[in-house]
C-alpha cells in the first residue's frame, strides 16, 4: 500500500510540475512574440523612418547647457553671474583635413599656442562628433570676420557660450569662491557621482567656496536636441529636443558692503575678518586679505597671473578665515574665564592681587604679565577688562588642561564649525594626550599655564573665534554658521530658506555669563584694552583684545615693536559683539604683524558694526562700487542677449 | 578500444541540444566578425572560449545528477563565503565591490551563485520531498535571497536579478502557492507609489532613466537610440553581413558583447531575427521537455530552471537592446562575446544532458 501512495504520489508531483511548466512555456512564448511585434514595429513599421535616420548619418545629439544659478549677497546683490561670450567651434568629424582647418583659422582670427593646446585635450575627451572650442572670448570683429568667410569653413560654427563673471572681482572671493575649467579629477568624481552625462558640454565647475560647495544646485540640468545633420555636419532639423533647466540661484548670508567696508579699511594689511549673526549662524563677512580676483580663474589662469599669486609671500589664494590658524592669545580669556566660573574654581567675589607675574609652587620661573608693574587688586570681572594675565595663569593651573579644554571645547574650538564651504582647518586644542602622541613627550605644567592666556600650543582659525564668539553672545546656544541663506528654484521661483542648525545648547549659568559680558563690555569703556573701539558708538560693545605671539621672546628680553622686522610683529586679535544687550553681530578680527589688537584690528570691527548696526558707510574718497542700497526681492534671472 | 570509450562519452550528449546551439554559435561567430571591425583577434579568442565551453559541457554531461546533488550544498556554502569577503575585502572597480582578488587571479563570485543557487535549492526540495511544507518555502526563499541581497550590495543589481530569477524559477516549479505569488505582485504593486514617494528627487530621476533612456540622450540613452537606429534600419532582410553601416561606423556601443544583438538585427534583418528566436525557441523548448521527462525531483527542478533562466537572459538582453526594456548589463547567450558567459553556459548544456542521459541509462540499463 505503501508503495502504490508513493507512486500516486509522485505521478500527483510530477503532474503538478508539468502544469507549472505550461505556465512557463506560455510566458516563454508571450514574452518571445511580444519581442517579434517589437522587431516587427521597428522593422518593417517603422523602417523608412530608421533607414532616412540611419543614412543621412546620422543624428547628433547636441547637448545644451544649463545656465549656471547667480550668486547674490542677503540684499540681492549680484555677486556672480553669467554673460555670453563669442566662441569659434570645431567638430572634428565634419571637418576634412583638421590641421589645415585650424591653420586656415589662424590667418582669420588669433589662435594662441594656448589655445590649441586645449583644444588637443578637449577632443581626446570628446566624441568626434561633438564640438569643441578652438577660440574663445571673440571680440566683434573677429566674430564678423569669421561670419563672412564662414562658407570655407565646414564643421566650423560660431557660437556664443556662457561665461562666468564676478563684477566685483576681488570681493569676497574666498567665500563665494570661484569656478574653472573641468579636469581629469573633477571628470572622475563627476563619473563615480553618476553626473557625467549631466555635464556634457559643460566645461566649467566650481572650484572654492560656494560655487564649489553648493555645484550640485548651481549647475542645473542639461537639456538636449536631438537634430539631424548633413553632410557639412550642419543641422538640418531638429527631431526632438529637451530644454535645459538652469541652475538655481543661491542667496548668501554676505552683506557684499560690509564685506567691502572690512576688505577697504584692511588697508592693504594682512589678515582676516569673519562676522556672524549669533542667533541665526548667518556670516555676514568672510574676508581674508589679500584678496584675489576669481574671474581670472574662469577661462583657465595664465601662468604669469598663477605664479604671482602661488607664489606671493602674502598668499592671496589661502582663505585665512577658515585656513589660517594662529594662537588666539588673550582673546581666549573669555572662555577660560567662563570655564573658571562654571567650575566652581572662581566664585564671584575672588581677587588676586597682580604682582605683575606669576610663578609655579616650587619654580622661580616668572611668568610675566603683560604689565610688568601688575595691574594690582584684580577679579573676575576687571581681570577681562584689562587682560590681566596673571590672573589666567593662575587659574588655568587651578583649572588643569583637560578641564580647560573639555569646557572650551563646546565653543567649537579645537574642532571644525561645519561651515557649509568646504576647506576648513579645525586648529588645535592641546592635551597632554596629544602632545603624546604628537611629541612623544609629557606635558608640563608651564605648558598649562600659558594655554591660560591662549598661547602655547593652542590654534584657531578666525572663522572658529567668530563661532565661538557669536555662542558666547547668544549665551551658549551655538548655531553652525553658514554662508548661504537661501536657495531659489530656478523654475517656479520658489525660496527655499535653509535651516538653521543648532550645533550645542551650553546650559551655562546666568549670572557667570553677565560677569564675562560685563568684563567684555568695560573692554571697550574708559580703563579698556579698547577704550578707543567704544568711544561715541552709541550702542554697547563687548570686546576682547589680544596679541598672538609670532617670535618666542626670552626671560629677560624686552618686546620692541619698532625693532622688529615687520613680519616679526605680533599678530593682533578683535572679537567683539554688539549691541551687547541684544547681540545682531559678532566680529573675530586678525591683522597680521598687527601688534595691537585694541588699535589696529579694533577700528576694523567697529567700522563694520557701524555700517552693519547704524548703516554708517565710512567717508571714502573711491567712490564704492557695490550699492548701498537694500534690495529686498530675490534676484532676477538674467536676460537672454540679442544677437 | 579508444573509440568505444569516445563512443561511451559521446552518448550523454543530446544531439537536438548540441545542434541548435552549434547553429548558434556560428551565427554570433559570424556577427563577431562583423562587429569587431573585421577582425579575426576577438573571433580566435571566442574560438578557444567555445572549446573550453564544449570541453566543460561534455564533462558535465557525462556526471550523473547524483554527484551533482552531493556537491549542492558545499558549492553554494563556498559560493555565499566568498559573497561575503567580497563584501568585506573586495575590490572595487567602477564604484561596486565585485571582485575578489586571489593574488594570482580576480574572481567574481556573484557568476558562481548564478548555478549555485538553482541547484541548492532543486537539492533541498528534493531532500523535503513528499513532506513539503509551508516552512520549507520560508527556508527556500531564505536560501534564496541571502547570496541574492548580497550581491545586490555591491551593487550589481543585474546579476541579483539573474540569481533571483533561477531560483525563483526553482521555488515555482517546485509548487510554491498561486496564493503567495499573486499575493506579493499585489502587495509589491501596491507598495510601489509608496516606494516611489519616499525617493529623493535624483533618485527618481534615474530610476526614470533606466525605464526610459531615451530621458537621458547623452548617457545611457545614447546607446538606446543607436542600437534602436541599427536594429530599425536593417528592414525586413538586413543590409547584408559586414553591412551593417551603423555598426561599422562606431554607432552601436558595446557592439561585440551587450549589444551584439542591434548587429545581427541591422545586418541580418527581420528573417534573421525571427529565425535567432526560433533557435532560441527550440534551445529552451528541448530543455522543457528534458526537465518534463525527467525522473527524479532534483533534475526535474534543475532543468527547468535552467530553461526559464536561459529565456530571461535571451529575453532580457533582447529587449533592452531594442528599447522594451531597461538597460542592465546582460550578455545574449551564447552570441555575446566572453569566455565567463560561455562558460556558465556550457555548465548549464551539460546538466541538461547530464539530466536526459542519465535518465535514459537508468531506464535502459
Amino acid at each position: 500500500m505503501g508503495y502504490s501512495t508513493e507512486l500516486k504520489n509522485h505521478q500527483n508531483e510530477q503532474h503538478k510540475f508539468r502544469v507549472r511548466l505550461v505556465f512557463l512555456i506560455l510566458m516563454v512564448l508571450s514574452a518571445f512574440s511580444a519581442l517579434l511585434g517589437r522587431f516587427y514595429y521597428l522593422q518593417v513599421f517603422r523602417y523608412d523612418y530608421y533607414q532616412t535616420l540611419a543614412e543621412n548619418n546620422r543624428i547628433s545629439i547636441v547637448p545644451i547647457t544649463p545656465n549656471r544659478g547667480l550668486i547674490s549677497d542677503r540684499n540681492g546683490i549680484i555677486l556672480a553671474h553669467n554673460f555670453f561670450v563669442y566662441t569659434l567651434e570645431i567638430t572634428p568629424s565634419k571637418t576634412d583635413d583638421l590641421q589645415d582647418t585650424i591653420a586656415e583659422l589662424g590667418k582669420l582670427v588669433e589662435i594662441s599656442a594656448t589655445d590649441l593646446k586645449r583644444f588637443k585635450k578637449l577632443r581626446a575627451q570628446s566624441h568626434t562628433f561633438e564640438s569643441i572650442p578652438i577660440r574663445t572670448h571673440l571680440n566683434e570683429y573677429e566674430a564678423a570676420k569669421f561670419a563672412v568667410n564662414r562658407f570655407r569653413f565646414p564643421g566650423v560654427e560660431l557660437k556664443s557660450r556662457l561665461f562666468r563673471h564676478y563684477p566685483y572681482g576681488t570681493l569676497g572671493t574666498h567665500g563665494i569662491g570661484y569656478i574653472s575649467r573641468i579636469n581629469e579629477n573633477d571628470l572622475k568624481q563627476l563619473k563615480e557621482s553618476n553626473q557625467l552625462s549631466n555635464y556634457k558640454g559643460t566645461e566649467h565647475i566650481g572650484k572654492a567656496g560656494v560655487e564649489q560647495a553648493y555645484e550640485a544646485d548651481l549647475h542645473g540640468i542639461t537639456g538636449f536636441q536631438q537634430v539631424e545633420i548633413d553632410a557639412d555636419g550642419r543641422a538640418v532639423r531638429v527631431l526632438s529636443s529637451a530644454s535645459p533647466t538652469s541652475g538655481n540661484n543661491i542667496v548668501l548670508s554676505m552683506d557684499a558692503k560690509l564685506q567691502e567696508i572690512v576688505e577697504h579699511e584692511f588697508a592693504g594689511r594682512r589678515g582676516a575678518l569673519v562676522a556672524i549673526q549669533p542667533k541665526t549662524g548667518e556670516v555676514l563677512a568672510m574676508v581674508s586679505m589679500p584678496s584675489f580676483d576669481a574671474n581670472l580663474f574662469v577661462d583657465g589662469i595664465d601662468y604669469d597671473n598663477w605664479n604671482n599669486l602661488n607664489n606671493s609671500p602674502d598668499k592671496p589664494l589661502i582663505n585665512r578665515s577658515l585656513k589660517g590658524i594662529y594662537p588666539p592669545g588673550s582673546t581666549f580669556k573669555p572662555f577660560v574665564a567662563l570655564a573658571g566660573l562654571e567650575s566652581g574654581k572662581r566664585q564671584p567675589p575672588f581677587t588676586i592681587s597682580d604682582p605683575g607675574y606669576f610663578m609655579l609652587p616650587n619654580s622661580r620661573h616668572r611668568y610675566r604679565d603683560w604689565k610688568p608693574s601688575g595691574h594690582g587688586a584684580v577679579d573676575m570681572r576687571r581681570a577681562i577688562t584689562v587682560s590681566c594675565d596673571t590672573f589666567f595663569y593662575g587659574l588655568a593651573v587651578e583649572l588643569g588642561i583637560e578641564r580647560l579644554t573639555d569646557f572650551v571645547r563646546h565653543f567649537g574650538f579645537g574642532e571644525k564649525t561645519n561651515i557649509d564651504i568646504q576647506g576648513e582647518l579645525s586648529g588645535l586644542l592641546p592635551t597632554p594626550a596629544w602632545k603624546q602622541k604628537r611629541y612623544k613627550q609629557p606635558w608640563y605644567m608651564g605648558e598649562t599655564v600659558i594655554v591660560g592666556i591662549g598661547q602655547g600650543y593652542t590654534l584657531v582659525t578666525p572663522m572658529q573665534l567668530a563661532y565661538a564668539t557669536a555662542t558666547l553672545a547668544n549665551s551658549g546656544k551655538a548655531i553652525r554658521p553658514h554662508l548661504v541663506n537661501a536657495i531659489v528654484d530656478a523654475k517656479t521661483n520658489q525660496v527655499k530658506m535653509l535651516p538653521h542648525t543648532v550645533a550645542d545648547q551650553l546650559p551655562l549659568n546666568t549670572q557667570n555669563l553677565d560677569i564675562v559680558k560685563l568684563g567684555m563690555m568695560d573692554v571697550t569703556r574708559p580703563g579698556g584694552t579698547a577704550a578707543a573701539v567704544g568711544a561715541n558708538a552709541g550702542y554697547d560693545i563687548a570686546a576682547k583684545t589680544g596679541t598672538a605671539q609670532v617670535v618666542g621672546i626670552k626671560q629677560n628680553e624686552k618686546y620692541n615693536e619698532k625693532l622688529i622686522a615687520e613680519r616679526h610683529r605680533d599678530h593682533a586679535w578683535f572679537i567683539a559683539y554688539a549691541p551687547a544687550e541684544d547681540p545682531k553681530i559678532a566680529i573675530a578680527v586678525i591683522v597680521e604683524n598687527g601688534s595691537h589688537g585694541g588699535s589696529t584690528a579694533g577700528p576694523i570691527a567697529r567700522k563694520a558694526m557701524d555700517y552693519y548696526l547704524l548703516g554708517k558707510v565710512p567717508v571714502d574718497p573711491n567712490a564704492a562700487p557695490v550699492p548701498e542700497t537694500t534690495v529686498t526681492n530675490a534676484p532676477e534671472v538674467e536676460e537672454e542677449p540679442h544677437d | 578500444m579508444i573509440r568505444q570509450w569516445i563512443g561511451h562519452f559521446i552518448r550523454h550528449i543530446d544531439s537536438i541540444l548540441l545542434a541548435t546551439v552549434l547553429m548558434v554559435l556560428v551565427v554570433a561567430l559570424m556577427v563577431l566578425y562583423s562587429a569587431s571591425g573585421q577582425s579575426m583577434l576577438k573571433v580566435n579568442a571566442q574560438l578557444v572560449n567555445i572549446v573550453v565551453m564544449m570541453g566543460v559541457m561534455l564533462l558535465v554531461a557525462n556526471t550523473q545528477p547524483q554527484h551533482i546533488e552531493r556537491i549542492a550544498l558545499p558549492a553554494y556554502l563556498l559560493g555565499l563565503s566568498l559573497l561575503i569577503a567580497v563584501a568585506l575585502v573586495g575590490d572595487i572597480s567602477h564604484g561596486a565591490r565585485r571582485w575578489l582578488n586571489l593574488g594570482v587571479t580576480k574572481i567574481q563570485p556573484s557568476e558562481l551563485m548564478k548555478l549555485a543557487v538553482p541547484i541548492m535549492l532543486s537539492w533541498y526540495f528534493s531532500k523535503r520531498e513528499s513532506m513539503l511544507r509551508t516552512a520549507d518555502y520560508v527556508v527556500a526563499g531564505v536560501i534564496l535571497l541571502v547570496p541574492v541581497l548580497l550581491i545586490a550590495k555591491q551593487p550589481d543589481l543585474g546579476t541579483a536579478t539573474l540569481v533571483f530569477a533561477a531560483g525563483f524559477y526553482v521555488i515555482f516549479l517546485a509548487g510554491l502557492s498561486w496564493k503567495f505569488i499573486f499575493g506579493s505582485a499585489i502587495a509589491f504593486g501596491a507598495a510601489l507609489p509608496i516606494l516611489w514617494s519616499m525617493l529623493h528627487d535624483y533618485q527618481r530621476r534615474r530610476v526614470e532613466i533606466l525605464i526610459d533612456p531615451s530621458q537621458d540622450p547623452l548617457g545611457a540613452g545614447y546607446h538606446i537610440i543607436q542600437a534602436t537606429i541599427a536594429i530599425g534600419s536593417g528592414g525586413s532582410t538586413g543590409k547584408g553581413w559586414l553591412n551593417g553601416t551603423q555598426s561599422q561606423l562606431d554607432f552601436v556601443p558595446e557592439r561585440t558583447t551587450d549589444f551584439v544583438f542591434a548587429v545581427f538585427a541591422e545586418e541580418f534583418g527581420l528573417v534573421g531575427c525571427s529565425l535567432l528566436l526560433l533557435l532560441f525557441t527550440i534551445i529552451i523548448g528541448r530543455a522543457f521537455i528534458i526537465a518534463s521527462q525527467a525522473k527524479s525531483t532534483f533534475s526535474r527542478l534543475l532543468a527547468g530552471s535552467i530553461a526559464a533562466t536561459f529565456f530571461t537572459y535571451c529575453f532580457v538582453n533582447m529587449g533592452m537592446v531594442s528599447g522594451i526594456l531597461p538597460v542592465v548589463g546582460i550578455p545574449l547567450p551564447l552570441v555575446s562575446y566572453g569566455g565567463t558567459s560561455l562558460l556558465t553556459l556550457g555548465l548549464s548544456l551539460g546538466l541538461l544532458m547530464s539530466v536526459q542521459s542519465h535518465k535514459r541509462l537508468v531506464a535502459t540499463d
